[in-house]
């Protein structure tokens, strides 16, 4: 395996990044401060819960939410989405347990949908409602899902975190509501970034999408019927299957103010860096940037080279400094391809995956799509004639 | 297997993407509009992106099958 190079590195796979400077001080003077088990009675203790319960207010206010319906989950964003399908579901069991998901969920829905179908030898237990050809889900089809007898939950994204497309939260929503089932919205790329869903009756998301720790959030509205499955739980309110580490809810705290505070202008410039990218990758030529043009996340682009792969191209970028992920099955410990790209009908062979952090977190990521700019046409055409494929 | 009259056969089993792919533009490159080519595939990736090539080059894509043993036909009929 080629040594990366020693010059500077940029790091454009904000999926996990950096911690935002402050949120890493606050992190670290949480250890003092913050480590007590706060439902234990001495003074630490006391400190501890009280200071959680500030975080908690803090990022619910963000959210316009009331504190007692927000609650942390260890485990980041796929155990808040397990534990919000379970408690959304659970209340409607004598409806059903049909779930219904686009085919873009995050694969913690699909897997676990398609193993509940399978060990009930029940295909109509799982219900995957099918993308356009910019992962958008087809509103028809959701329809026709979640009007379905039987169905007790649905679960769509705010938008996709591979491709950035945004979904028609508002109007499947509105089709869930007519039948009487809870929506789960997954905002674990969004939330914190882009704002609030339109509409939920349950939200998810992930302090890592504000350059904070990983930790998930969830939040279940007082109007919603909600109760998880199985014995009671004593953990954030009986929503999740562990305390939170304070220390970890006081950073993501952190990280939710000090990026809610310059949303605006980092969505603005993260919009700008993107198009930029956008423009020279559709200039070389048959590589194809995948999801909606304009109806997206403004900080995620992914394209497809064809005739390269994803492993390659990521190699020999990391090589030149630039990190950056793929969705090509080659570099997946599946051997499956992403399950987004291949329902979208994009390619999924020569993947290259960029998801732009905060400036705060990462200030030298302009100068990082200068160089991807810059070294991307080369990588491209130079692992296609690794492959045997120029002329093709 | 062998192709049937008229069939032109790619034998991408085994390889990994984005060989089935490539293999398939190398054979495409040397005939004529209308050919029906037949790619042979055993990387699950193929089933998407034989499909996503098509799109992209103008060709069609008749049938694709995946038999359960993960073997993948794909039918196509190149474009102009």
């Amino acid at each position: 395996m080629p040594r990366s190079s020693p010059g500077p590195r940029a790091l454009l796979d904000a999926v996990a990044s950096p911690l935002h400077p402050q949120a890493a001080a606050t992190l670290a003077a949480a250890l003092d401060a913050g480590w007590a088990e706060p439902t234990r009675l001495y003074a630490e203790a006391r400190r501890a819960a009280a200071l959680l319960e500030r975080a908690r207010e803090s990022i619910a206010a963000d959210l316009g939410v009331r504190p007692p319906e927000l609650s942390f989950h260890l485990g980041a964003g796929p155990a808040a989405l397990t534990a919000a399908l379970d408690g959304a579901a659970w209340p409607r069991r004598r409806a059903g347990a049909t779930m219904v998901a686009s085919a873009v969920e995050h694969s913690a829905i699909l897997i676990a949908g398609r193993y509940a179908a399978a060990q009930a030898q029940d295909a109509r237990l799982f219900l995957e409602v099918p993308v356009d050809a910019s992962a958008r889900v087809s509103l028809t089809a959701w329809g026709h899902a979640v009007a379905t007898p039987g169905c007790a939950v649905a679960a769509l994204q705010h938008a996709n975190g591979e491709v950035g497309t945004r979904q028609p939260v508002t109007a499947a929503h509105e089709q869930c509501a007519a039948a009487g089932v809870p929506l789960v919205v997954d905002a674990q790329a969004s939330l914190g970034r882009w704002g609030v869903p339109p509409a939920y009756d349950v939200l998810v998301g992930d302090a890592s999408s504000v350059a904070g720790p990983p930790l998930g959030l969830l939040v279940v509205p007082e109007r919603t019927a909600f109760r998880r499955s199985g014995p009671p739980r004593e953990a954030e309110f009986g929503r999740a299957d562990a305390r939170v580490w304070v220390p970890l809810a006081l950073a993501a705290a952190e990280a939710w103010q000090q990026c809610a505070a310059v949303r605006a202008a980092d969505n603005a410039a993260a919009h700008e860096l993107i198009g930029r990218v956008r423009a020279a990758v559709a200039a070389i030529p048959d590589v194809e940037v995948v999801g909606d043009p304009d109806d997206r996340l403004p900080h995620i682009v992914t394209f497809s080279a064809l005739y390269a792969d994803g492993e390659s191209l990521v190699r020999e970028l990391d090589r030149r400094g630039l990190a950056l992920a793929s969705g090509s099955a080659c570099t997946s410990s599946t051997l499956e391809p992403s399950h987004v790209l291949a329902a979208m009908g994009a390619l999924t062979h020569g993947n290259v995956r960029l998801t732009l952090p905060w400036e705060a977190a990462v200030p030298e990521r302009q100068a990082g799509i200068e160089r991807l700019i810059a070294h991307l046409p080369e990588v491209v055409a130079g692992v296609r004639a690794q492959l045997g494929a120029q002329g093709l | 297997m062998s192709a049937e009259p008229g069939v032109v056969e790619v034998d991408a089993r085994g390889t990994r993407c984005p060989m089935p792919v490539i293999l398939a533009a190398h054979a495409a490159r040397e005939l004529p509009p209308g050919t029906h080519l037949l790619v042979l595939a055993t990387d699950p990736a193929a089933a998407a992106d034989l499909p996503a090539w098509c799109r992209i080059r103008g060709h069609q894509v008749q049938a694709l099958t995946t038999d359960p043993d993960g073997a993948i036909q794909a039918h196509l009929i190149l474009g102009p």
